[in-house]
């Protein structure tokens, strides 16, 4: 963005629909009593939303409080996991819940960003509407068929296929990210089955923003003499980058708080390692798999504090990804 | 596009910090909630014998129009429920502890066994066609990660003439809390001083090696893709899926492949040795018994000494002697071991000891 042709493309649009839209809102509120209670009820159902998780982190904090109370930081930094001898540390499920989540944002968004910006710019209208509602179709799958397809289809596929190749022929086998024994459920099929699943939250949220992209800004960029890619990349993609990237973090939100697939294909063990071949635990796992059985005081309280590490894990990726696109945002106008 | 962009972020926050929570509800509660109006008893507990309690409570609401209702929500549901005295009568694969006992607000908890059930320690070797012999100190040490390989010698000892493949070793274990796991960690801790001072038994435990599998389909899928595995899943699950399973031996020193006949044998000699003062709160893993398959388990309903709803009490107490008696027969179809004859007529008398609206 560093040519000034570009920038003056779309600059004005942006900063210029927020406050005509801001005045409009202010002309037409407080006009009658009717809008009184419309607003009265929208602010309402607005403050639900925070009171309702306030609530929720309240309750799971408490519930979680005699785990915190024993362990301390240990809960946090502790690999031990051990019902019998009442001892509880969440780190493995911390590391592959964020690992796992990250990976498959890896794998999901430029997957995602190719379909969003091919429906978008290239797609003929007879093709576009049926693969867009294919890629919805994902969506609407239940999380329990993803685990049972991975069970059947995805493990044997990895391990036999994917697993073979990277480490012998790719010769990655010797990189701790790719070593040891591959059995099929690990950290890289949990990433793989969580990458098609957010797959179709990043390319619809996307596909529609890059819609919404102003007919102006492209034929601006056309009349500039800009080929059809240089439109996207440099007319198109900013102007829609932030919604991208809203895309993105709801993707984000989604695979780390996923549990059903992720429990059927990640192995479930208590242990940190760095090569994806080998199985893993996510918070969200090990309170599906123990909650049911659990019984003793502590370890009910544990797999709460599972819970609320996970809430703390979930607001601060987010946070973390917030800021990163606010970074990227400033530097791109 | 300002205004879908933040529609967007919204449902970010919303997706993100829900996604914890919301999940853990598909998974676990099977509720089955029915109004409560036509329901004559509630009972809320084990998974494992779901299947056989549920034909029982329909053949008898067909009999006599009483109608019970009852949640497999896991072991510890029921014993939780049981001890809010949220539902009449509870049900677990494993005994409860004195703590939970001593937790109990409706007082006396008293454990009636009601049918039998028992591991199999299934693998997938396809060099091997004859079925695998197994020890109780082989079977530890393999998941104790001692043993490695296939062609190990303490393994091969056992099965003279079995050409074994220099193979790793991968064992299986239920990532998910189960009285299955139970059983299977009960029989360990009996045979192996190193498993149970490692380990230990309980329905979850920290596994020293292994991969985890959620429910019986999660083992068993993974020990029927994987050439090498070992696992256990019940034995019900085993039958129906036609699972390669190893005989085991037990206590007397024949190697027993589990039958519904080899299961029930396993209860034979407890009937003798418990007496009217036991509270039925017995293992049976390992049993003593020329024919006992090792890995073998009561599974209890759970109720209270004083039923203080006289009517409900009553019908309660009348379907156990039910059970005791037509509701054993109907067991072994559905691959549960059926309580030997001796025991459960000693069990229909101590129905005798619940106290029907009884007052204090």
């Amino acid at each position: 963005m560093s040519q000034p042709t570009h920038g003056a493309v779309v600059e004005p649009a942006a900063p210029g629909g927020r406050s005509t839209t801001a005045q409009a809102d202010d002309a037409i509120a407080g006009s009658s009593r009717g809008d009184g209670v419309y607003r009265f009820l929208t602010t309402a159902a607005a403050w639900a939303i925070p009171l309702l998780l306030g609530l929720i982190t309240l309750e799971v904090v408490l519930a979680a409080w005699p785990a915190f109370e024993t362990f301390g930081l240990s809960f946090l930094t502790s690999s031990e996991w051990d019902e019998v001898r009442g001892v509880f540390g969440a780190a493995p499920m911390i590391y592959g819940t964020v690992v796992s989540s990250v990976l498959a944002l890896v794998l999901a968004t430029p997957l995602a960003l190719g379909v969003a910006i091919f429906l978008s710019e290239f797609a003929p209208s007879w093709l576009r509407t049926p693969v867009a509602f294919l890629v919805d179709l994902l969506a609407a799958i239940p999380s329990v068929v993803y685990g049972l397809w991975g069970i059947f289809v995805l493990l044997p596929f990895l391990r036999e296929t994917v697993m073979p190749f990277l480490a012998g022929t790719l010769g990655l086998g010797n990189t701790p990210f790719f070593s040891g024994p591959a059995y099929g459920p690990s950290m890289l099929a949990a990433a793989v089955i969580l990458a098609i699943m957010i797959l179709p939250y990043i390319s619809a949220v996307s596909r529609e923003v890059l819609m919404a992209v102003p007919r102006s800004q492209r034929e601006a960029a056309m009349a500039l003499g800009a080929t059809k890619w240089e439109m996207i990349r440099d007319a198109v993609i900013p102007y829609a980058r932030s919604g991208i990237v809203g895309g993105v973090i709801l993707g984000l939100g989604r695979a780390l708080g996923e549990t059903m697939a992720v429990t059927m294909l990640i192995g479930n063990r208590h242990e940190i390692s760095s090569s994806l071949f080998a199985p893993g635990y996510t918070l969200a796992s090990v309170i599906a798999n123990e909650f049911a059985e659990a019984t003793g005081a502590l370890h009910t309280s544990a797999l709460m504090a599972c819970g609320a590490v996970l809430l703390g894990v979930t607001l601060l990726v987010n946070a973390i990804a917030r800021w990163l696109v606010w970074q990227v945002a400033r530097e791109g106008r | 596009m300002r205004f879908r962009a933040l529609s967007a972020l919204a449902i970010v926050t919303i997706a993100a910090c829900g996604g914890g929570d919301a999940k853990s509800g598909d998974s676990t509660v099977a509720s089955s909630a029915t109004s409560s109006s036509s329901v004559d008893l509630n009972g809320a507990g084990a998974t494992f014998p779901y299947p056989l309690y549920s034909k029982w409570f329909s053949d008898y609401a067909t009999n006599l129009s009483i109608k019970i209702n009852y949640q497999s929500i896991g072991s510890g549901g029921g014993i939780k429920q049981l001890s809010e005295q949220t539902v009449d009568f509870g049900a677990s694969d494993g005994p409860m502890t004195d703590e939970e006992l001593s937790g109990a607000k409706g007082g006396t908890v008293l454990h009636f066994p009601t049918v039998l059930g028992a591991d199999v320690v299934t693998y997938n070797l396809p060099e091997v066609t004859v079925p695998l012999r197994l020890t109780g100190a082989v079977v530890a040490e393999i998941f104790l990660g001692k043993i490695t390989k296939w062609n190990d010698p303490r393994l091969a000892a056992e099965n003279p003439g079995v050409a074994l493949p220099e193979k790793d070793i991968l064992v299986v274990h239920r990532s998910d809390g189960s009285g299955t796991t139970y059983i299977f960690t009960d029989y360990l801790s009996a045979v192996s001083p190193a498993w149970a001072a490692g380990p230990g038994k309980g329905k979850s435990v920290q596994w020293p090696v292994g991969l985890g599998g959620k429910g019986n389909e999660g083992v068993a899928g993974t020990v029927k893709q994987t050439p090498g595995t070992i696992g256990y899943v019940e034995l019900a699950y085993a039958n129906q899926n036609k699972l390669p399973a190893a005989h085991i031996k037990n206590a007397s020193g024949a190697y027993i492949a589990p039958t519904i006949e080899t299961i029930t044998a396993a209860a034979d000699g407890s009937a003798a040795q418990m007496g009217p003062e036991s509270d039925y709160r017995v293992s049976i893993v390992n049993a003593p018994g020329a024919n006992a398959y090792p890995i073998s388990s009561f599974t209890w309903l759970l109720v209270y000494q004083r039923q203080g709803d006289a009517v409900k009490g009553q019908k309660l107490v009348d379907f156990m002697r039910w059970m005791y008696g037509d509701g054993q027969s109907s067991a072994s179809a559905l691959d549960y071991a059926p309580l030997p004859a001796a025991l459960a007529t000693q069990l229909t008398a101590r129905l005798a000891t619940i106290q029907v609206g009884a007052t204090p």
